[in-house]
């Protein structure tokens, strides 16, 4: 039997039941080494998985293991992965152990912490894989209070503002998804109910248009808190900014896109004509976002604000590029998905190393720090290309085919867009001009340049945003297939078009606009 | 064969009173055992009691196979298998309960209290004979019997906080009891009798201004015994005057009695009047969500603070039985069994941090308990993510099947209501969390281990988690128990 999704989902729980199992006999050193061993493991088992991924399959989900956990309310355990859970999957994956060995430094708990980290990685790939919708919310619950520990446990000095201001406002708007989904379940008939997510499109299809509308609705505040999308992103700077290196990186990295991953998956999925409906209105929302973000974080004079604000302009773009409902506007968004995490998860990553060693995260009290420590504020700039979208660059891509997907309906959106581009390279590149260059601060002078654990914490990531940039279609070939299946049942009028058509795509243009 | 007596008595079937005669019998045991022996052991004392317990215990679950008539004496009492589950659940809190209290006047240093075991054995005789009452009257007689005892438990330790608790208690269960009284009266004059069975059949399609009355009435009575808000004043004071494990008794075991008794009352003697009720019950839900989660965020004390969480409980129970019919029941008996476990852990942690007596139970003497008392902070912190709802705990899935039961009866307002006040509940749970892990202790305590106490409460802990990750395990049961004979 095939039950590798369980075990990428489990393993990292079964490391974190080790390191508490482990007691006090388990020294602070041994606790770290079981917790990266256990993240690496699954880092492993999950390439399995890629590995075993057929990007040509006819059917939707692959590895689809399902089996009946509460038969009685039609709870089922079912998991299975797509061209777009595979990469978040992955960005998971990939981005715990990265992080755990960032946080090699910590040294309160560190058992605790560990086993904290380990639970979150479960959650989240769990809400990643999960093909039920309430197994889906139980681990989209279930991941707040581990992240909500680590914030608040391990933060700086607000921490448990920001730790209580994070669950709030996750779960307020998780409140109206349960709701929406238990509703969506008692439209089916009595005694044959599921929450088995073809059962729930089938349910979803057969509302009045009102209904779905209102659904959708519910659902969508709850992703948007999570994205986040303005007017709900004020608890992502606070949270952002308090929480250690490694809760930044996951937070950006990771559980940002449980909530665009909402949308394609459920959103999308369940309410089609609610979502041409409102693709204006989220696209509106998202250009906001995007100059938003980047306006703020062109102001901040804290580093790690600044980066936080970066993120809320970022995923603006892949919000934009998901509800614009072309073939390159969706691709490009789930690929900005993957980018930004590995862009932004490492520039909090050298944020994190920056501040353990000036111990401010103060733009004006740093300076001239290239010359104390050349190849940290390397690697900085070349993070900060990254993110900014220099071609040759992960970031480059999605950024840009969410561009021109977006002007293919809507030149505006497209333009106002663009703009989010030279934001993100004004700020990126000011704030390096003023951490690296000017005068050294004499405090400054003697502070190490990275160290081996640095370099790997480090390089894995950089790596990645080379190879991304370079041979962009290792990403793309596989998001395709799942993303023209979403826009076939968004718009079925509309042909599915390859990269590059725009005429085609233009198509589009009349399946967007409101009925 | 001669001189055949004409009068007409009902058989005597005692089988499915068992339960209620081993504890009744028991408790008199001890009793007399106080009264004849000249130093009274603590120890016999809770060993008399257990094994009332486990009797009644035992005869219960050999009642699950009971295939006589489906009510006995006379129409007086219900022989189902939802009175078994109700039964069941009641006396394993009872024993949590026995136990908790041993270890507390164990520690608590006041002098011995013989009366305790059996006290709570004669509260617990009432609350299982009302769940299984078919019979308004025996209704009435059991929860005089639970009451009773009730109040003088809580005033036990003569604390003058206690004393204050009882007599409150007293004065507003007395008034309460004459509503449930009336209501009963009233029934009686719009059908012609007080037997559940009958009153359903007789509610068929007479006149319905009366019975209506008679359903406010039962209602309100209802309302103050499960503490549903507005009838919720009293809670807040006896929950935390009373002694700790006293309060963890009678949290669960008087809120899965008295739901047992409404749901009776509601899905069967009014179920003609389902239209009725229904709004009634979605008000009385609502109000208790909101208050009792917006009234527990103000807080300082943790007795009080889980005293409000109960009142929103006792709300979120009421949703769930705002579905006429099995989906009602299923979920609002789910929602008891999960309830029942996470509040006696919940009351039992906080003895287990106050260490002796009344001591500790302030929030802020939780600060830094991680450090402090691991054990105990691990404990409330699974109990109070329950208590939130919050996977993968009992209380979630709990919450899922009430709120579902709702919305497939068409309330999902009531639904968004419930869910969004288990959001501010949520924040004043997390709070507690936040201070036993995120902050440093302010003083180091003395913390007196108690390991007893450590192992009583694995069991509502293993509950919590175990309904929680696996609630398929009591699903099939309590399917076959919703289903209420008469």
């Amino acid at each position: 039997v095939n039950r590798l999704l369980t075990l990428t989902t489990f393993l990292p729980l079964l490391g974190a039941l080790m390191v508490l199992a482990g007691g006090r006999g388990l020294k602070d050193e041994g606790a770290r080494w079981v917790a990266l061993g256990a993240s690496l493991a699954t880092f492993i088992v999950s390439l399995v998985v890629l590995g075993r991924f057929d990007p040509a399959a006819e059917q939707p989900f692959q590895m689809v293991e399902l089996a009946r956990w509460v038969e009685s309310i039609g709870l089922s355990y079912a998991v299975g992965v797509d061209g777009v859970s595979i990469w978040m999957v992955l960005l998971t994956t990939f981005l715990f152990p990265v992080s755990i060995l960032a946080s090699w430094t910590i040294v309160k708990d560190v058992r605790r912490f560990m086993a904290a980290m380990l639970v979150l990685e479960t959650a989240v790939i769990g809400t990643f894989l999960a093909l039920d919708l309430l197994l889906f919310f139980l681990f989209f619950e279930a991941l707040l209070v581990p992240m909500y520990l680590l914030i608040g446990g391990w933060g700086g000095r607000r921490r448990v503002y920001a730790a209580v201001k994070f669950f709030l406002f996750t779960m307020a708007g998780s409140a109206f998804l349960l709701v929406a989904i238990l509703f969506l379940y008692a439209q089916q008939p009595d005694g044959e109910r599921l929450f088995g997510y073809g059962a729930m499109i089938d349910a979803a299809a057969g509302l009045p248009v009102a209904t779905a509308r209102w659904l959708f609705l519910a659902f969508f505040v709850a992703f948007a808190v999570k994205v986040p999308l303005v007017p709900l992103h004020t608890w992502l700077p606070d949270a952002h900014t308090e929480a250690p290196t490694a809760g930044s990186v996951l937070l950006a990295g990771v559980l940002l896109k449980v909530g665009t991953y909402g949308l394609i998956r459920f959103n999308l999925m369940l309410f089609p004509e609610a979502s041409r409906y409102f693709a204006t209105f989220v696209g509106i929302l998202a250009v906001i976002g995007i100059i938003y973000g980047g306006v703020n974080a062109l102001i901040q004079t804290d580093i790690k604000r600044l980066v936080a604000y970066s993120s809320v302009s970022h995923l603006g773009f892949v919000v934009l590029g998901l509800f614009a409902f072309t073939q390159q506007g969706v691709t490009g968004g789930v690929m900005q998905m993957v980018n930004h995490g590995l862009a932004t998860g490492a520039l909090f990553l050298l944020v994190g190393m920056v501040y353990e060693r000036t111990h401010t995260r103060e733009l004006d009290a740093m300076g001239g720090l290239s010359s104390v420590m050349p190849w940290l504020m390397g690697a900085f700039l070349f993070t900060a290309f990254a993110s900014a979208g220099l071609p040759g660059l992960n970031g480059f891509v999605g950024e840009f085919l969410v561009i021109v997907g977006t002007f293919a309906v809507n030149s505006w959106f497209g333009a106002l867009a663009a703009t989010g581009v030279v934001l993100a390279a004004i700020y990126l590149l000011w704030s390096y001009q003023r951490m690296a260059f000017g005068p050294v601060r004499e405090e400054h002078r003697l502070l190490p340049d990275v160290s081996v654990r640095e370099v790997a914490v480090l390089a894995p990531v950089l790596v990645l945003l080379l190879v991304f940039g370079v041979a962009p279609s290792l990403l793309a070939d596989r998001i395709e297939p799942a993303t023209s299946a979403v826009i076939a049942h968004v718009d079925p009028e509309q042909e599915t078009t390859d990269v590059g058509q725009a005429a085609l795509a233009a198509s589009a243009a009349e399946g967007l606009s409101p009925p | 064969v001669i001189g055949q007596a004409t009068l007409s008595t009902p058989e005597l079937a005692f089988e499915p009173l068992l339960p209620e005669l081993f504890l009744v019998g028991f408790a008199i045991a001890g009793l007399l055992y106080e009264a004849f022996s000249r130093r009274s052991e603590p120890v016999v004392h809770l060993s008399i009691a257990l094994v009332g317990v486990a009797l009644a215990g035992a005869t219960s679950l050999w009642l699950w196979g009971w295939d006589g008539e489906a009510t006995v004496l006379a129409g007086a009492v219900a022989a189902d298998r939802f009175a078994v589950l109700a039964r069941l659940l009641l006396l394993v809190v009872a024993a949590l309960g026995l136990l908790l209290g041993h270890q507390y006047f164990q520690r608590s240093g006041d002098e011995p209290q013989g009366e305790f075991a059996p006290l709570v054995l004669f509260a617990t005789s009432g609350m299982t004979l009302i769940v299984a009452a078919a019979d308004l009257i025996v209704a009435f007689l059991a929860l005089e019997i639970l009451s009773l005892s009730l109040y003088v438990l809580t005033g036990l330790t003569g604390r003058r906080a206690a004393n204050e608790a009882a007599m409150k208690y007293f004065l507003l269960g007395a008034f309460s009891s004459a509503f449930f009284l009336y209501g009963i009266a009233m029934a009686y004059g719009a059908t012609g009798t007080t037997k559940i069975g009958p009153l359903a059949l007789a509610l068929g399609g007479s006149e319905q201004g009366l019975a209506l009355l008679a359903l406010a009435l039962l209602a309100i009575g209802f309302g103050f015994k499960v503490s549903a808000a507005p009838f919720h004043m009293w809670t807040p004071d006896v929950y935390h005057g009373a002694p700790t494990p006293v309060t963890a008794y009678m949290s669960a075991a008087t809120k899965v009695a008295a739901f047992g008794a409404l749901i009776r009352v509601l899905d069967v003697a009014f179920q003609a009047l389902a239209w009725d009720w229904a709004p009634v019950v979605w008000a009385l839900a609502a109000v208790s969500v909101v208050l009792g989660s917006v009234l527990a965020i103000a807080q300082a004390n943790v007795k009080r603070m889980l005293a409000y969480s109960s009142i929103a409980h006792a709300g979120f129970i009421l949703t769930g039985l705002t579905a006429p019919g099995s989906d009602g029941i299923r979920s609002s008996v789910f929602y008891l069994v999960a309830y029942a476990a996470m509040t006696v852990g919940a009351f039992g942690t906080v003895m287990l941090v106050s260490g002796r007596g009344e001591e500790r139970t302030r929030i802020s003497d939780y600060t830094g308990l991680a450090r402090t008392q691991p054990l105990a902070a691990a404990l409330m912190t699974l109990f109070l993510l329950s208590l939130a709802g919050i996977p993968p705990t009992a209380g979630f899935i709990a919450k899922v099947n009430v709120f579902s039961a709702a919305i497939g009866a068409g309330y999902w307002l009531l639904a968004l209501i419930g869910v969004l006040a288990s959001v501010a509940a949520a924040f004043f749970y997390i709070r507690v969390i936040v201070l036993m892990y995120m902050q440093e202790p302010v003083e180091v305590v003395e913390a007196g281990s108690a390991p007893l106490t450590g192992a009583v409460l694995a069991i509502p802990a293993a509950a919590t988690l175990l309904l929680g990750v696996f609630p398929g395990l009591i699903v099939g049961v309590i399917e076959e128990a919703s289903v209420l004979r008469w």
